[in-house]
């Protein structure tokens, strides 16, 4: 042992105040390096718990529930395999047969007791469980196109049509001036506006809107979209139900034609060609490609997001079985991140959730309470 | 001039290979979870089978410290010092355990699939929770946070004995070559006089012993 006298010496000479600057340097760097890293050194960067604060900004706070698509039910049911889609994925849930699926029905925005309104974006989200653990997680809307293809698209649209804090309402100078610098989202508003919209849940087309790629056993991969197209029959959208003032008639004729019928989509892969945009969800593919018709998906029961199986899944587009592969579009990896910092949130907060709008009893009474 | 015990191969092999892959896990990690960007799904999946090759190791590390026992530090050292050498090596082995499990702890619990390459999948060791999740995942990031500061200071220390107490300890995990004198204690010989007596070393430990 050294009397404390030497150890002082040692860090009082010249030299070793130099070496010990030097240490001191490096920890500086590597701290900064990790801090920069995390987003602490760079105000601007668009990060998850920004695009946070936006769903915030323009629907409000609502403890334990999903930031987007947060009004919503839960259904289970099966997807049955017709095998046609196996030549161009070995995913097994494409091989001929019966697999179980989780879904969630849901209207988007982040206010989960918004009233049922036609034009709001309605969305279908499927979690397919073939046996031997491979999973197939997917989230669709009724829309033809993605009004954005970038994160930083997705934030500056939720910040422009966010409440002005003055007037309460969203201010249209942002609006438009966001259009001006969004061009794409112009032409993909325009495409979405034209799209018929249907009486209900279960006569709605619901679209993967992304792109990914399947794979096949020799390893050759194809682009494809795809969507669920309804069984049930068309029916133009009468808004009777709003008419009615029922704040739930899009879910609760849903649930009731469940109990009635289970319902029924075709999941038709569309299957791209060389030149056909993969990185740009606003861009429809041309007419003519090919369909394959995988299969059906049938649902046949519903319930509560309080007690239903859905709630605790985050439909994660990037959950993907050997088979499906993401494509180069940027909206894969920011969606799967943006909901997985939402899952977070609300798992974080599901002790203070309040019932959801759409209640275990009004499921009970068949949708109409 | 005293010579250091240098760590057995197998433990320095280890601690070599292990290195650059909590650091690179840590980095990953800290950055995938604010990231929005197109790179965020590469992040993830490199962080995941990472995790599990740290954790696999973790363990080939542990069961070799039994068998190979590092060397003690020199009597040089201060009684604080070894203290809080010994209590940092005892968070940096519970840290490189414990992570990877509070990790797939976490995944199982949200019941996400924990890919690690291909069809290659780990099973859930959780039930499905939620607020079990949300648990284990502030818990990832607290002691992901606790890590990084740690491995700062065990590298700080490990400089401070390389550069300033030049006493063998940095060279004892450092130092591939055959001999047991290390690069940084390799001066020219015109510096072994009095002009570096000013330096304390392990000559000078000794001498005053």
């Amino acid at each position: 042992m050294k009397p404390v006298w030497f150890e002082a010496a040692i860090v009082i000479n010249p030299g070793t105040l130099v070496r010990l600057g030097a240490i001191g340097a490096v920890m500086l760097s590597v701290a900064a390096a990790f801090a920069y890293t995390g987003g602490a050194l760079s105000p601007l960067r668009l990060t998850q718990d920004r695009m946070m604060a936006a769903f915030q900004d323009a629907n409000g706070s609502h403890a334990g529930f999903r930031r987007n698509h947060a009004k919503g039910v839960c259904v289970t049911g099966w997807f049955e395999a017709s095998g046609q889609a196996a030549a161009f994925s070995k995913a097994a849930v494409f091989k001929s047969g019966r697999v179980p699926v989780v879904g969630r029905f849901a209207l988007a925005g982040g206010m989960p007791f918004q009233a049922d309104a036609p034009a709001t974006v309605r969305s279908m989200a499927l979690r397919f469980l073939p046996p031997g653990g491979e999973e197939w997680r997917t989230g669709m809307n009724n829309i033809p196109v993605f009004p954005v293809n970038s994160a930083r698209g997705f934030y500056e649209q939720l910040l422009a049509s966010s409440p002005d804090p003055a007037t309460g309402k969203p201010d249209p100078t942002r609006m438009r001036a966001f259009l001006a610098a969004h061009p794409e989202t112009v032409r993909a508003l325009a495409l979405i506006k034209k799209r018929q919209v249907t009486s209900g849940f279960a006569n709605s087309s619901f679209n993967s809107l992304n792109t990914f790629r399947f794979v096949d056993a020799a390893g050759a991969s194809v682009p494809v979209r795809w969507s669920v197209v309804p069984v049930q029959p068309f029916a133009a959208d009468s808004a009777e139900g709003s008419a009615e003032g029922d704040k739930n008639y899009l879910f609760d004729d849903l649930i009731a034609q469940i109990a009635q019928h289970p319902q029924q989509w075709r999941l038709i892969v569309t299957i791209g060609q060389a030149d056909d945009p993969t990185n740009d969800a606003t861009l429809p593919w041309p007419e003519g490609r090919r369909h394959i018709d995988a299969g059906t998906v049938t649902i046949d029961h519903a319930s509560s997001e309080d007690s239903g199986r859905c709630t605790a899944v985050n439909y994660d587009p990037l959950v993907l079985p050997p088979g499906i592969e993401p494509s180069d579009d940027p909206l894969l990896s920011a969606r799967s991140a943006v909901y997985a910092r939402s899952f977070t949130l609300r798992a974080e907060e599901e002790h203070e959730k309040p019932p959801s709008a759409v209640t275990t009893r009004e499921v009970q009474a068949g949708g109409k309470l | 001039m005293t010579t250091q015990a240098r760590f057995p191969a197998a433990s320095r092999l280890l601690h070599w290979l292990m290195a650059p892959m909590i650091l690179a896990m840590l980095f990953i990690g800290v950055g995938m979870a604010v990231s929005v960007s197109a790179r965020y799904d590469l992040l993830v999946s490199i962080h995941r089978p990472l995790g599990f090759a740290i954790f696999v190791l973790c363990i080939i590390r542990i069961v070799n410290r039994f068998i190979h026992p590092p060397p003690e530090l020199p009597d040089t050292v201060p009684s604080m010092q070894r203290y809080a050498a010994k209590a940092s090596h005892i968070v940096l082995y519970a840290l490189m355990f414990i992570m990877p499990l509070v990790g797939w702890g976490m995944l199982s619990a949200a019941r996400y699939p924990i890919v690690l390459y291909g069809p290659l999948r780990l099973p859930p060791i959780l039930p499905h929770d939620l607020t079990l999740y949300a648990r284990l995942r502030d818990l990832h990031t607290d002691l992901a946070y606790l890590f990084f500061a740690t491995f700062l200071a065990h590298f700080a220390a490990a400089l401070y004995h390389g550069l300033v107490r030049r006493d063998g300890v940095f060279d004892s995990m450092a130092s591939w070559q055959r001999s047991s004198i290390g690069i940084l204690r390799t001066v020219p010989a015109s510096m072994q006089d009095s002009t570096y007596i000013a330096e304390p070393n392990a000559d000078r430990y000794q001498a005053d012993r």
